[in-house]
């Protein structure tokens, strides 16, 4: 059984889309990737599990 | 300013001497044989003599000292030289430290304490170059009887009978052969033995080149904590370390990168610039420089019949971590009590299973530590350079990222997840855990002398009981030390560490690991408990 959640947990998904879009708004690729970087490490921490970790790699990981 | 003097080392010269078993008619037989002199070797050897069992140590030089190694020596390492009675002298020599920063560029981004509490006999670490501590070794084994230590002998032949090994051993004044019941393989990373038996020795091996350095130079100014960086002004895009030694001598260590060409950077016109950089104006000499490739393997089983791998020959790590020659000790510590059963019939064969199991556990330990360090230090693709940069980025902004800086995770003992344990019936909180060596904490006698408990241990199996009562009655080959009699626990420390309350008993085995722990003293359930730790 999975933990991670892939449901919607955002009330207003489209805000939380703007926000992760304006975040990068005007950097360079390489100044986004750094930031993705840095992003994933807060959010991995933030979510402290790693089967959940784990699990948002594995679903990453696959091909478009 | 610098000049270079790579050949000034300092080098201890011992002295080859016929021993009369090449003058036998016959090979004569030791009942154990350690193959290297090094600190594992010795270690064994000493413990081995200490606990009454002779022991003839092979090395195939005449000297000690040539270059450095390993320099720092973790508290069990500590511990465990303490007991074998050189603790003081390394402690006097040494130079003590617990702290470490790691920076970014020039800004420090982490901190760390690497024994943040009081009431330890030993610290977290003494740096003290590889030589100074064989010397010791060597020294203390002249002191013991039952050593028998011989120069310029190298192994050339090797073997293996039913219960013992033949063995060929190469001196100055030609060959001769040996029988052993037992070979110990402290020979290193390019050991002998391992080869003579054609054992695999499969890891990783890192691309990325370091070099290695030992300056002396006057620099009090600089505190005594391990620095490393990351990314430093002095050695772009690399990372390098700098570390305090006895008698202002310092190690530094600079990534040079996978593509280096290690003939070029041991020129001096080399390497004293790029040590200049990091010492800025500072005046040094360089006693000892060198090149490595670090490799993170091991063989497959370190118990081979009569031939038992202990150190460097059975598994190998990079040096950020400390855990090469203090895993190595410890390897020693772990089989010397079982041999000694065994070779005193306490115990079965059995009981050798048990090194295997518990130092092959230490060994994988020692290897991913090691080896998620080096992908730390040397990432293998511009992506992980990325990562490792944000995590370095976010360190001072949020403690999770400093914890994930790994420069090297430093050495610690090994809590042996093993069948030696009699699993615990009852919850126990406080640091001590089972399978693990005994916390140490600060005691007094009554008399009023002050000590430390692992000093009052002796070398056998110890039950330590939390007076409550009657003084236990514990079975043959096992001491009882009452902790509120024969010592007391004034600093209430004892208590901490153990979670210990009155009735509360614990086993401890001849190397100092808990192996059993209950509530309530009961004969039949300390019986069976020594039992399962002699492997029956």
């Amino acid at each position: 059984m999975g933990k991670l959640v892939t449901a919607l947990r955002f009330p207003d998904p489209d805000a939380a889309y703007v926000a992760l879009v304006e975040a990068r708004r005007g950097l360079t690729e390489e100044a986004a990737a750094d930031l993705d970087a840095r992003l994933v490490l807060i959010l991995a921490n933030h979510i402290g599990d790693l089967d959940v970790l784990n699990e948002a790699i594995a679903l990453a990981s696959q091909p478009g | 300013m610098a000049e270079s003097a790579a050949d000034r080392k300092v080098i201890y010269h011992y002295t080859y001497r016929r021993s009369p078993d090449q003058d036998a008619r016959a090979a004569v037989c030791h009942p154990v044989v350690v193959v290297g002199a090094g600190p594992v070797g010795l270690t064994m050897a000493i413990d081995l003599a200490l606990r009454g069992v002779d022991v003839v140590v092979l090395d195939d030089s005449d000297r000690i000292g040539d270059g450095s190694r390993g320099i720092c020596w973790s508290k069990r390492t500590l511990e465990i030289l303490n007991r074998l009675g050189i603790g003081e002298r390394l402690l006097e020599k040494g130079v003590t430290w617990k702290l470490g920063k790691v920076f970014l560029g020039e800004k420090p981004v982490h901190a760390f304490d690497l024994l943040p509490e009081e009431g330890h006999r030993m610290p977290a670490f003494i740096n003290l170059q590889q030589y100074y501590l064989e010397k010791a070794l060597v020294d203390r084994a002249d002191e013991i009887d039952g050593i028998d230590l011989r120069w310029k002998n190298r192994l050339v032949g090797l073997d293996r009978g039913n219960d013992g090994a033949h063995l060929t051993i190469e001196t100055p004044e030609g060959c001769y052969a040996l029988d052993a019941d037992w070979v110990i393989a402290a020979d290193g990373a390019r050991s002998a033995v391992r080869d003579l038996l054609g054992l695999p020795f499969v890891g990783q091996t890192f691309e990325d080149k370091f070099l290695i350095a030992d300056v002396t130079m006057l620099a009090d100014d600089i505190p005594t904590e391990r620095r490393f960086w990351f990314d430093p002004p002095f050695h772009s895009g690399q990372s390098a370390l700098i570390h305090r030694q006895a008698e202002d001598s310092w190690r530094i260590d600079l990534q040079l990168g996978a593509d280096a060409d290690a003939d070029a950077e041991l020129k001096p016109e080399r390497y004293l610039p790029r040590i200049g950089q990091m010492l800025g104006d500072r005046h040094f000499t360089v006693d000892w420089v060198s090149i490595y490739r670090f490799n993170c393997r091991r063989i497959e089983r370190f118990v081979h019949g009569r031939v038992i791998f202990v150190g460097d020959s059975a598994h190998q790590v990079s040096p950020f971590g400390a855990r090469g020659a203090n895993s190595g000790i410890q390897d020693a510590e772990n089989l010397t009590w079982k041999l000694v059963a065994v070779l005193k019939q306490q115990a079965g064969l059995a009981l050798l299973d048990s090194y295997d199991r518990e130092r092959m556990q230490a060994a994988d330990e020692n290897i991913g530590h090691s080896t998620r360090s080096t992908d730390f230090i040397a990432p293998h693709s511009p992506a992980e350079r990325r990562l490792r940069t944000a995590v370095l980025l976010l360190a001072p902004k949020a403690e999770f990222a400093q914890r994930m800086i790994n420069s090297g995770r430093l050495s610690t003992a090994t809590v042996y997840d093993t069948p030696l344990s009699t699993p615990d019936e009852n919850p126990f909180g406080g640091t001590a855990q089972l399978g693990g060596p005994a916390p140490d904490a600060p005691v007094s006698r009554p008399d009023g002398g002050e000590c430390h408990l692992l000093d009052a241990l002796g070398r056998g199996f110890e039950l330590l009981y939390v007076a409550d009562g009657a003084r236990p009655n514990v079975p043959d080959g096992i001491e009882v030390l009452v902790i509120g009699k024969d010592l007391l626990d004034s600093a209430g420390l004892f208590a901490d560490r153990f979670d210990a309350r009155p009735g509360s008993a614990y086993l401890l085995r001849p190397d100092q690991h808990l192996c059993a722990r209950w509530r309530h003293f009961d004969a039949d359930k300390v019986r069976a408990a020594h039992r399962r730790a002699l492997g029956h």
